[in-house]
């Protein structure tokens, strides 16, 4: 991961190795969620490299700082669905207490099944 | 409210001052270009995200998604789970997001797969590289997070290699035999066949160097580990064949190879929404409920002898587009997908749960955020 900006720390470019989509995308949106953003993208030079390029754009702070926090907000978001997801699940596991057999689901799941 | 670009004397015309400008809240059409995916006749529209937190400043309306404003919209609810798969909603996130998780289920989350195989015999018809391969292709039950990864200087130990043998044959006169994943036996002292040297005095050595045994292993000795399914075909023998092998399973990811990635299939849909834009009665209502191949419509009666359609089961939906088709249908019937709501479903080859698999999807995303954060600073 390197940093290549210039004069101006409000306009850099990130350059994240052994990433992909993955992490790109999802730290593209982020940092569109943040007001200090004027301009951010993400690109993939080469297929067969493993590097995307984040390039940043701020209003005038210092784009390192904002890329920070979308990476700290994004953190947080996971938290927030790692913890809601397990509330779901257990909360699932007490309304069904015995597991149910693959084969008999409720009426309801075996029409979604179907489709 | 804004009002600043009127100003008495001068007597100037701001927009703000007609009344049906909408202040604080988006207007109707484009919320529901921002909310919905709309499926038309030939294609859907209004198919991309506007992320952008200030698309909508101009009617004061902020578009971003701050960790609290999310905490409060975010919600999961499970509808199915056993041991194999989960389906769950989650609404009030972005498609960014949810396909993250989705592709790190799928090429991201380590497993144990069957990586090198050391034949000592193969007299089937099966070719050595074949039966490696299907070999590899046997999903294992055993935790990945109890291993790590065999890096290629490393040497197999009992903490980053499991050892399997397979050793059948055919016996002559015998109908033929079919060879079974659960043949494979679980060696958890490490491989058994000697490493041939040339140095004859040397103590002979195998092909891994355990320490220990792998059964003493408190995780391991409640549950042996082994093939997660017994009744997958591996070969078929005739009378007089042999297959003697050790094969050796190592932690890896579903990016390297799709024998390690942890899901038969992780995928999601977005939340089917139809709408009947007018009252549709009598003939036309059955004909509409006739269209639909997957029973999206009821119909209701509404008294003196009028049927009307209803939409009672939209989640059915699959968006095949049949109620829309024909002259004016789809100035009847609308097909939306509700652009923050998705149907999530994973299933698990076996090695975890798969509302474990999840979780430790969204620990990588966090894990690789953290190391982003890391790196920046």
């Amino acid at each position: 991961m390197e940093h290549g900006s210039l004069h101006d720390p409000s306009k850099a470019t990130f350059s994240f190795v052994d990433e992909d989509h993955t992490l790109a995308n999802a730290v593209r949106f982020t940092l569109n969620q943040d007001p200090r953003i004027s301009f951010c993208g993400y690109s993939i030079p080469h297929p067969s490299d493993a590097r995307v390029n984040i390039r940043v754009q701020t209003t005038g702070d210092p784009a390192k700082e904002v890329l920070n926090d979308a990476c700290q907000n994004l953190m947080l978001m996971c938290q927030h669905v790692r913890s809601t997801f397990d509330d779901a699940v257990a909360k699932f596991k007490e309304n069904n207490p015995v597991e149910e057999e693959a084969g008999k689901p409720t009426e309801m799941e075996t029409e979604s099944d179907e489709n | 409210m804004t009002n600043k670009g009127s100003n008495k004397e001068e007597k100037k015309f701001s927009i703000w001052d007609l009344p049906d400008v909408p202040m604080g809240e988006v207007p109707p059409h484009l919320q529901l270009q921002r909310t919905r995916v709309i499926c038309n006749p030939d294609a859907p529209i209004h198919t991309d995200n506007i992320s952008y937190s200030g698309a909508y400043a101009s009617v004061g309306v902020d578009n971003s998604v701050q960790p609290d404003k999310f905490r409060h919209n975010f919600k999961v609810e499970v509808v199915r789970l056993n041991k194999d798969d989960i389906e769950f909603e989650m609404v009030g996130i972005d498609a960014a997001i949810a396909n993250a998780f989705r592709r790190i289920l799928i090429s991201e989350l380590p497993t144990m797969a069957i990586e090198k195989v050391l034949v000592a015999n193969n007299t089937s018809i099966v070719q050595d590289e074949v039966l490696a391969h299907r070999l590899g292709l046997i999903p294992i039950k055993a935790d990945p997070r109890l291993f790590e990864y065999l890096s290629a200087n490393d040497t197999p130990n009992e903490k980053n290699t499991i050892v399997f043998k397979l050793h059948v044959r055919c016996e002559q006169g015998k109908p033929r035999l079919k060879v079974y994943s659960k043949d494979l036996t679980w060696l958890p002292n490490g491989s058994e066949l000697i490493k041939e040297s040339e140095k004859q005095e040397s103590k002979p050595s195998t092909y891994t160097s355990f320490s220990c045994s792998q059964a003493s292993q408190p995780e391991f000795s409640n549950s042996p580990i082994c093939p997660t399914d017994d009744e997958i075909i591996i070969a078929k023998l005739g009378p007089g064949q042999e297959i003697e092998l050790e094969a050796h399973a190592v932690k890896g990811v579903g990016k390297t190879h799709a024998k390690w990635s942890p899901v038969a299939t992780a995928w999601y849909r977005m939340f089917p929404e139809v709408v009947l834009l007018e009252d549709i009665e009598d003939e036309m209502a059955e004909e509409l409920k006739a269209k639909c191949p997957v029973g999206v419509f009821d119909i209701e009666d509404v008294g003196k002898d009028k049927r009307r359609a209803k939409v009672a089961r939209s989640r059915a939906c699959t968006l095949c587009r049949e109620c829309i088709r024909g002259e004016g249908w789809d100035k009847r019937v609308a097909l939306r997908r509700v652009r923050d709501h998705f149907i999530f479903t994973i299933e698990s080859t076996g090695a975890l749960r798969p509302e474990e698999l999840f979780t430790e999807a969204v620990k990588i995303l966090e894990d690789k955020c953290e190391r982003v954060i890391t790196e920046l600073s």
